[in-house]
This record gives structure tokens, sequence and C-alpha cells, in this order.
């Protein structure tokens, strides 16, 4: 269950914006956030605060395979990110890594800017406290639930050798 | 139910006699790719597995591309980090400044990859092997990290769209303007999590080149994977680049795809991607007056010997325009070779072009031709995001070798059949 504000951004958001090329000579995740989203919104790091919900269009995460983005936006605090859809490498980087991320196209339509927003992965509900209104978001496929609850591909990986 | 190519080689590589879209499989690998950007944080993942090899010295590719040669301190710290990685582990193909070139022109010419596949990379432009039959993808830093200790990877099995491609490529027209006018076409999205299936007859007459080409910018519709069926010329390919066996796979008579899409070559024409998206199509002749500032003939999408060849047609015996800075970055060392033998590197340089070692520099913003703020590039690369290379404020436009070639001399976007001589 995670809580916090709607930020939110439009459709084709891609890996170049999210975190721009030129500060991939780091891959420190608190650096990479200083600079997370500052192409489409400068003030992004000042004003991210811990909790925070990303919600946007479709295609969120289109472009690089660079896995700095998932990284920048989870260290600069998002908590989780709501989207029409995403694209198909963001998608497995955000739950190899541990970004717990919702594709729910009602409620990435009718979230807005600052809107209170309560998640429960359990059940997929999305809560829109400021509207009062419900959304249901794509359940996970068990196999990617899995890897959600051990927080990440390595940690499943890890698990799963130790029991064998 | 039949199977289409792709989810043929995934079947296979998972062990199964068939699969069906949705399905969640593990699969074999036959190759793990990274670069000096996403190997370090691929190497820090790996660690915490807390294996101590990888899966298979050989089956393993780290190119250090993108920041290369080292461009700051910050970047030769990574590199050096991928490269005491590489050596600890005795990964056999790693490829050093002097060796490497960009990795998806690189991988296929030393014969790392063959028909029937499976390749991941840990660079979203992996996709480009699917030219030579192969199921190839792009993943992340800890998908690689998880690749390089197990030598394997999930998929989720894609449905796929078909491409019939008919006719033959008019001159000047290649490749390229064909996966721009696809992109155009369906969008950005218009594959996402599907597989692009090119077929038909149109195929014979497109090089491997082309193909490359095609493959690469299969990741601009959001597709898993593009595909192309194996013929004489990806046979003679593959045979005279690697030693290694290889399995031709084809779709079956009844294999589903979502949706099919003609596309009759000879319609096609030099086509341009406006900013900020690959999808922001016009043909040539639809291209009003844009001046532009710089020119980058290069990337893993078009840095390829016929790619230099073409743009060496348009700019012989021409200038390039003053105030244009026009900047030629062949794809590998061997390609640079060929091209110096050829005399393209002489066109080029009596033409007023500057030409690069391999790297991937400028066309994701990284060095050797960065723009300024309110600056416009023609470049053959593959992505014009906002500050892709460079400037927020800066602006990148997208198309093949022979338009950015006669784009150069003219100062504007050109049509090579306005400018080349020959």
């Amino acid at each position: 269950m995670v809580k916090g504000k709607a930020i939110v951004f439009g459709k084709n958001v891609d890996t170049d914006v999210i975190i721009p090329a030129r500060y991939l000579s780091s891959s420190d995740p608190k650096e990479l956030a200083l600079h997370c989203m500052e192409d489409i919104d400068a003030n992004f790091s000042q004003k991210v605060q811990v909790g925070d919900i990303i919600v946007a269009g479709s295609n969120f995460g289109c472009g690089s395979s660079r896995e700095h983005a998932p990284l920048a936006i989870k260290a600069s605090g998002i908590s989780c990110i709501i989207a029409e859809n995403f694209a198909r490498i963001f998608y497995r980087n955000a739950i190899n890594i541990g970004l717990p991320i919702l594709e729910c196209e009602e409620a990435a339509k009718d979230i807005e800017e600052g809107n209170e927003i309560q998640v429960d992965f359990n059940s997929g509900i999305i809560e829109n406290i400021t509207k009062n209104k419900f959304y249901t978001a794509q359940p996970f496929p068990k196999f990617m639930m899995e890897i959600i609850k051990a927080e990440g591909l390595i940690n499943y990986i890890v698990k799963e050798a130790s029991e064998c | 139910m039949g199977m289409t190519m792709t989810q043929k080689i995934l079947a296979v590589h998972a062990g199964l006699d068939s699969v069906v879209p949705g399905q969640l499989i593990k699969v074999k690998l036959d190759l793990v790719l990274g670069n000096d950007i996403t190997t370090p944080v691929a190497i820090n993942e790996f660690k915490k597995i807390g294996v101590k090899a990888v899966f298979d010295k050989k089956k393993i590719a780290i190119v250090p591309d993108h920041f290369t040669p080292n461009k700051d301190i910050k970047s030769a710290e990574q590199c050096k980090c991928t490269r005491e990685f590489a050596r600890e582990m005795e990964i056999e193909n790693y490829f050093e400044i002097g060796q490497m070139g960009i990795e998806h022109a690189l991988i296929p010419e030393k014969g790392l990859v063959v028909c029937g596949d499976v390749v991941i990379g840990a660079d979203s432009h992996t996709c480009t092997y699917g030219a030579l039959g192969a199921f190839s993808t792009g993943i992340g830093s800890t998908d690689m990290a998880a690749g390089m200790a197990t030598g394997e990877a999930w998929f989720k099995v894609p449905e796929a769209i078909k491409f019939i491609l008919k006719g033959t490529l008019s001159p000047w027209v290649s490749g390229k303007d064909v996966i721009l006018h696809i992109i155009g076409k369906i969008g950005v999205d218009g594959a996402r999590y599907n597989s692009m299936e090119f077929v038909g007859e149109g195929i014979s007459a497109l090089s491997i080149d082309d193909r490359f080409t095609m493959a690469n910018m299969v990741i601009e519709a959001g597709a898993k994977n593009g595909i192309f069926p194996v013929d004489e010329k990806t046979i003679e390919y593959v045979e005279s680049h690697s030693q290694r066996e290889y399995i031709i796979y084809s779709a079956d008579e009844d294999a589903n795809y979502i949706k099919t899409i003609e596309i009759d070559l000879s319609s096609i024409r030099p086509t341009v991607a406006f900013p900020h998206l690959p999808e922001n199509t016009k043909t040539i002749d639809e291209v009003p007056e844009v001046l532009i500032d710089q020119v980058v003939i290069g990337s893993c999408t078009n840095g390829r010997i016929q790619d230099l060849r073409m743009a060496a047609k348009v700019l012989k015996g021409q200038k390039v325009h003053q105030r244009i800075r026009a900047i030629i970055i062949p794809a590998t060392q061997s390609i640079y070779l060929q091209a110096m033998k050829e005399g393209l590197l002489e066109i080029f340089i009596e033409a007023g072009c500057v030409v690069s070692t391999p790297t991937c520099g400028p066309c994701l913003g990284g060095h050797m031709g960065i723009l300024a703020k309110g600056e416009r590039a023609i470049a053959t690369t593959n992505r014009n995001f906002v500050g892709r290379m460079g400037h927020p404020g800066s602006e990148v436009y997208l198309a093949s070798p022979a338009v950015a070639a006669a784009s150069a001399i003219t100062g504007k976007i050109s049509s090579p059949e306005e400018v080349a001589k020959w």
C-alpha cells in the first residue's frame, strides 16, 4: 500500500527525458535522481516528495533500455507509476528493480496533478482520495507478482536458487 | 495453431513444442550483450547474485561504445569497471578501443549472432539482429546481470504484426526510409510488445545493411523484436562472418498475426522524421525549408559500409555548406578501413566533413557533436526525442545517409535527387 500526491505527465514520456544521456556517466541512483525529468519539468527534483506517484499517458518509458530511468525515478522518492500503458523495456526494468508500476487507463485519464492517491498492490485498487473515486488496475501475472514480492529480479533469483 | 517465426525460435529455446502469445516462458540465451553505460549497473546486480562466474564466457559480449574513447573522467571510470569485470570473468568477447565498433554493427560482423539465435542486450537497439533471422531484443541491466549469471531470461511470448513488402526501392531510397515510413504509419507505440515480422517478395532486393537498419528501428515503434526471413543473402552474410552452425526457422502457414500491413517499396520516397518523435514523418516532397547546423552520418542504424557509400556518392566532388558541421562516423574499425580502401574517407574529407573513430557519441548526446540551444541537426541516427543530441532546446531530424549528405551540401533539408551529380 502506498499513498502520495499525483505528478501528471502526458504520453510517450521517453527515457531520454526521464534521465538525459548526459548524466549517464554515473550510475549512482541519488545522483541520477537530481536530474530526473529535468528536460520536461525542470523543477521535478525540487518538487517531488517521498511517496509521490507519477501518473502518465500511454507508452511511458519508450526509447532507450537504460535502467537508469526507473532507478532515477525510484531514487527521487516516487512510490509508484500509474500509466495507460508502458513501453516494454521500461516495464520489465521497473519490475526488475522493484519499482511498482500499474497499468490503468481510467486512472491515468482521470487523475489530475496534485490529487491524493492511494494504491493497494494486492487488489490493484487505486483510490483517488481527492475525487473520492476508485479505479482498478490490470493485475500482474503470478510469476511477475513473485518478482515484485521479492522486491526485484535479483532477489527472486537468489531466493529461487536457495530453494533448489 | 501455427506459430510465427519469433514464436518458433522462442519455443525451441524454452524447450517447448509450442508457445502461444501471452505465455510467460524462460528461454536459453545464445548471447548476452552490454555496453559501457549499461554494464556497470549490471555488474552491481551480478555481484548481488553471488555467483563466481558467468554462465558461459563465450556467450557474453561487452562493447564499450557509447562514451568512448572515454569522453571524461566519469566515463573512463565506467569503462574501467567494465574492462576489469570482463578480465575477471574471462569474457572472450570484450572489445577494447581499436577493436571495437558500435555494438550492433560489430556483433554481426564478428559472427557472434547467427540465424535462429536468441540474443538479449542491455541496449534497446539489440533488436538489430532480427535482420539475420534471429530473435534479439533489448532489456535492462538487471536482466543482463541475470542473463550473465543464469544464461536465461523470461519473456512474454509476443503477438505479431506481419509486414508484406512488395516491389523494389527507387534510387536514393533505402531501408531507413522504409522503416521511417512504417513508424510514421503505425506510430511510436504501433507495435508495442509485438514482433514485427517482415515477409514478401520485396525482401530479396533489400541488402543485409538495409535489413539491419530496418530491424534496428523496430524499437521506435515499440516492438519487442523485428525479424526477417532467412534467404540467400542472409546465409551468405552469416557464413562469411561466422563459423557457428545456424538454424533456419520460418513461420507456419497458419501462424496468427494481429494485423497485416502491405508496404509497396516502390512508392516509398526519401523520408524525414521531424522533432520530437520518430513517428513525425514527412516525405522529402512535403518538407518545408528547414535550415540546419549539423549533419551526423553514422550510428548503429546507419554507420555501415552501404551507408557510407551512399553518403559518398552524394558528396563526391561537392563541398559541405559553410554553415554546416558534417560528422561522419563509421560504425566499426573494419567499416572504417573498408571506407578508407574505397576512397570514401577522401571524398568526405575533401568535401569538408570530419571523420570520427567508431562511437555512439552524438546519437545520444554523449560527445563528438553536441547541439547548443536552438541548433538543428539532420542525422542518420534513430531517435529525435527532446534533448537527444544535446540541449533540450535543440532539434534532431532523422533521415537516410543520402538525405543527410544532400542536406550537408545545401545547408537545409534536401533531397539527394536534386543535389547529387552522379
